[in-house]
């Protein structure tokens, strides 16, 4: 039971520490008491048996402390008083504390909510059970790069089906795709276009989440004309339904058709997106041809790996099966391979770089925090030098003033990560509320591992920014410090020299955040003013869909579209307006291939010509300023069968008839139906991007008026004065002619640029933040420096007065001084951010990484920051009087 | 008064257990008895008694309570624990062992 006594006794040395000196007072003193009581009984006098006992008894100090030696909990007790008389220091120099704990708040703060962000988004696992065995397959075309296809191509239903069917290296896979209602109640009230995605029957299976409520697709009702049923997501159930469970078993129309709601999905399944509101099976409201198509590509495809069978096997098996497809169908846009990655990276890689790119920029900024408070302590301890050589002197080790140094950083960097710690939880949801394309951002919250991480940080700022100074200031140079005095200016000569570094370290730094921001800022610039190729001035937007079950035929598809076009002109207000299905700017829309029946057949296997699919009415390209190169726009003549015609764009003319007029010749092309069929070119206009930051693709335009049916369409619309003033009478317009359809996108094409910039300017904004604190930080560094320049050198700077020096001369000499480690730093930052932003080479657009106009714009900017900087000091040690400068001590 | 080194505090404790196992003592009298058995040669400082008695109390060998003195004051008599008994024997044991291996090899040499 030793231990327990042991036990024991610890606690009561922790817990009843002052009760324990007390008692040992009383000891010593007893024993004192003692040893006077037997020098009397030997026969001295009082007097000199107490002197004579207290001379055999030793120092009673020394002697308390030689019995403590051996209690624990010393190292606590040590610890607790050298921290009181930490914060009694830096209480007694507030404005230094208070700078530094700012300092370190910001950017500790900064540097956690970053990290929390990026550890939830791309480093925690998807909330799936078993989620690291589930990838994404697509197909993948050989020739992507040259514009046909991509790396990552979305897949055909009909390949999709014969991987399933033959392949068996998965446990199993399954296919969604995005898709789009209006969506009504059971009495068509209420209608709204919700964002939906349409899965096949096991893929909840495959992603292995249940329901909240009800079930999930059976594989009966994912056929083609079974039984229409939907899943609700839980924001949709909570928003429309109220929470009510008796949801189940209700019905409501999609598109006009009625579905019965057979389930709820649970609150925090967000996959692909917080946006989507509604699921109906794959197969659901897609024309049945479709499904047998090898070159119809719209579905994405999740597989779960078997466990013991490896990716490349089970890849090799679907590859296989895709290069037979390929042969089987030479003549269509069918992709020779199949490719794959992590369900986890397919969700977070247009993130990713983004992300990391901030991390690292609250990173820089968190290294220039450091060195700037580091800078501080280093002027604390010039000022404290002799203070500090006496306690050597009395014996303290050089450990022991390092501990304590160390110590009143650690202080510094410990209030400040707390103050940080908890301004990052505003600044992480400010961030995700205003990053809107951020993924998985629902499970972005502060944990343990973030807490944990943060006080590690906290320890590795505090040894980084206190290091320096600590081993700085208590180097033995106890007889120098002591005798100094300002004559001499050799002491603090060191100690300039550590500052005059550590600035040139902060200000390099400070040149590679800015220099990156700058770059940022301007790659935003440019994708914000690219010039698609349309008017971007006093138009609107407004966008809705004529679903097939109340639209379903051409003629009544087109006199909606006509009524509609007819009465919005007579608007007041209103100049001109078109339709079309995607405005430039908006998107990508869809693609097709096509064939020239003019041109000799392609060779098999050679990629086939390919271009974005739009539509035109005859005036859309007038309202957008879209010129016309050659040939006519569509007339109102040409419509319903009467509309074989195509108008193509310059830069499909140029690819596909390079030396010849495309007026008058052929494509063959699938757009109205499956079936191929041939249009004639009667028209060739300027190119538009399909976004700001994208080559533009060669499109084909089809006539509105043909009638194509379940078509969704933007409505363009120039406007005399402000655009949003006349969306309200656009709506209303909508509403007389159809009450049940609802419109989305009601934007003018600067938000729909606006839009489309919209990462990029946020990511720009922050890091330009970063930047200008940073700068900030640097001003008032590079100020502190050289003030306390010129304080050290006063006597010189009286000497050199009264030896002649005038004040221009002394100004200059200390100007020159003080920009010195900032032009070093300038210079070094320069290097080191030619490195540094060739890693960003992929976010920037239509700026080049060693852009000179940035360097030279951040060079100036900090030159004429620092010039400031040490104006002021440099005046005021021109404005000193020499006979005072040499009178001081 | 510098620190005691190892083979000093480990005679120490062994003396002090010794001291103490007869009766019960304070500080004082440990000190004094040592002085006196030893004929004035070992003289124990308070520098490294106090430490040596707050380390044997944290192994729990010895007991510490607070009682009336000879003199009538309080004071804080120390006394030995079973465990610090077997203690005692083994140190003891130890102590001679070692005593009897230098005494060879100094009649040796």
């Amino acid at each position: 039971m030793r231990w327990i006594e042991r036990m024991r006794m610890r606690k009561e040395m922790a817990v009843h520490r002052g009760r324990e000196s007390s008692r040992l007072e009383a000891e010593l003193q007893f024993h004192l008491d003692q040893q006077i009581a037997e020098n009397v009984a030997a026969g001295m006098a009082p007097d000199e048996a107490r002197a004579a006992a207290l001379r055999s008894f030793g120092n009673p100090t020394l002697l308390r402390e030689q019995a403590r030696e051996a209690w624990s909990w010393t190292w606590a007790e040590r610890l607790l008083r050298d921290g009181r008389i930490g914060i009694r220091t830096l209480l007694r120099t507030p404005g230094f504390s208070l700078t530094a704990i700012l300092v370190m708040a910001l950017c500790l703060g900064a540097t956690t909510s970053l990290f929390t962000v990026t550890r939830a988004v791309l480093l925690k696992p998807l909330p799936f059970p078993g989620s690291e065995q589930l990838v994404m397959v697509y197909e993948h075309f050989r020739s992507y790069g040259n514009g046909f296809g991509n790396e990552f191509n979305v897949v055909a239903p009909a390949d999709y089906a014969d991987w399933r069917a033959q392949t068996h290296g998965f446990d199993d896979m399954a296919a969604w795709r995005w898709a789009q209602f209006n969506l009504s109640g059971d009495a068509a009230e209420l209608p709204e276009v919700v964002t939906a995605a349409a899965g096949s029957w096991n893929l909840f299976s495959v992603l292995r989440v249940r329901p909240a409520l009800g079930r999930t697709f059976t594989e009966a009702e994912d056929q083609v004309g079974a039984n229409r049923v939907a899943m609700l997501t839980w924001s949709l159930f909570e928003r429309r339904y109220g929470g009510n469970p008796s949801v189940i078993g209700s019905q409501i129309h999609l598109d006009g058709n009625l579905y019965t709601i057979v389930g709820v999905l649970p609150r925090w399944f967000s996959y692909p997106a917080a946006t989507v509101q509604v699921w109906v099976p794959f197969k659901s409201a897609l024309p049945p041809e479709i499904l047998t198509h090898h070159d119809f590509h719209f579905a994405r495809v999740v597989a779960r790996l078997t466990p013991g069978v490896s990716l490349s096997n089970a890849m090799s098996q679907v590859e296989a099966i895709q290069q037979r497809e390929h042969r089987a169908y030479l003549n269509a846009p069918v992709a020779e391979d199949a490719i794959s990655r992590s369900m986890l990276d397919d969700v977070v890689t247009d993130v990713r770089k983004p992300l990391v790119l901030l991390l690292c920029a609250a990173g820089c900024m968190l290294l220039i925090g450091c060195l700037n408070v580091a800078n501080l302590l280093v002027a604390r301890a010039a000022a404290r030098q002799k203070e500090t050589a006496i306690r050597g002197a009395l014996g303290a080790g050089r450990s022991t003033l390092i501990g304590h140094a160390l110590l009143e950083s650690l202080l510094i960097c410990a209030v400040g990560g707390a103050i940080g710690y908890a301004l990052s939880f505003a600044a992480t949801q400010w961030l995700v509320h205003s990053w809107q394309d951020l993924p998985r951002a629902e499970s972005i919250h502060a944990d343990g591992v973030v807490l944990a991480s943060s006080f590690a940080l906290v320890l590795v700022v505090a040894v980084v920014a206190g290091l320096l100074p600590a081993l700085f200031s208590t180097r033995r140079n106890t007889l120098t410090v002591l005798q100094d005095s300002s004559r001499a200016v050799q002491g603090s000569q060191t100690h300039a020299k550590v500052r005059r570094a550590l600035l040139m370290v902060e200000i390099a730094a400070t040149v590679v955040l800015l220099i990156g921001a700058g770059l940022l800022f301007k790659s935003f610039i440019r994708m914000r003013t690219t010039d698609v190729g349309a008017s971007t001035n006093k138009i609107l937007t407004l966008h809705y869909d004529l679903p097939q079950k109340q639209y379903d035929t051409p003629a009544k598809v087109v006199s909606f579209n006509e009524a509609l076009l007819d009465r919005v002109r007579q608007l007041p207000g209103i100049k001109s307006a078109g339709l079309t299905n995607i405005v430039p700017g908006a998107g990508y829309g869809g693609d097709d291939v096509f064939t020239v029946p003019e041109h000799p057949p392609l060779d098999p296997g050679k990629p086939m010509p390919d271009a974005l699919e739009r539509m035109a009415d005859p005036d859309f390209f007038r309202t957008m300023g879209i010129p016309l190169v050659q040939g006519r726009f569509f007339t109102a003549q040409d419509r319903l069968d009467r509309a074989k015609y195509v108008i193509v764009s310059r830069g499909l003319a140029e690819e596909y008839f390079p030396h010849e007029n495309p007026i008058g010749k052929h494509l063959v092309t699938q757009w109205e139906s499956p079936e191929r069929q041939t249009y004639e070119i009667v028209g060739v206009v300027a190119d538009t991007l399909w976004e700001p930051n994208q080559p533009a693709k060669p499109a084909m335009y089809f006539p509105v008026f043909t009638g194509a049916l379940d078509r969704d369409y933007t409505l363009a619309i120039q406007t005399q004065s402000d655009p949003l003033a006349c969306s309200l009478p656009v709506q209303k317009v909508l509403a007389q002619l159809d009450p049940t359809l609802p419109v989305s996108h009601v934007l003018t094409m600067d938000q729909v640029m606006g839009e489309a910039a919209q990462t990029s300017s946020f990511i720009a904004t922050l890091v330009l933040a970063f930047g200008t604190l940073s700068i900030l930080l640097a001003a008032v560094g590079l100020f502190g420096v050289l003030s306390y320049l010129v304080t050290q050198r006063t006597s010189e700077i009286g000497v050199r007065m009264a030896l002649g020096a005038q004040r221009e001369q002394v100004m200059r000499l200390l100007l020159f001084d003080g920009m010195r480690p900032a032009l070093f730093g300038i210079v070094v930052g320069l290097i080191a951010s030619a490195g540094a932003t060739r890693l960003i080479q992929s976010l920037l657009f239509g700026t080049r990484p060693l852009d000179p106009t940035v360097f030279a714009v951040v060079t100036a900017t900090l030159l004429a920051v620092a010039a400031l900087a040490c104006l002021l000091p440099a005046w005021r040690a021109a404005r000193l009087d020499p006979m005072r400068a040499l009178r001081t001590e | 008064m510098g620190k005691p080194n190892d083979l000093v505090q480990g005679t120490l404790d062994l003396l002090i257990l010794r001291t103490l196992l007869p009766e019960a003592l304070h500080g004082w009298a440990i000190a004094k008895r040592i002085q006196i058995v030893s004929g004035e040669v070992l003289q124990v400082q308070q520098g490294s008694l106090y430490p040596a008695l707050h380390r044997l109390e944290q192994q729990g060998w010895i007991r510490a309570k607070w009682a009336e003195s000879e003199t009538g004051r309080q004071a804080k008599f120390y006394a030995l624990t079973n465990a610090g008994r077997k203690q005692l024997e083994q140190e003891t044991a130890n102590w001679n062992r070692l005593s009897a291996a230098i005494n060879l090899v100094i009649d040796e040499a």
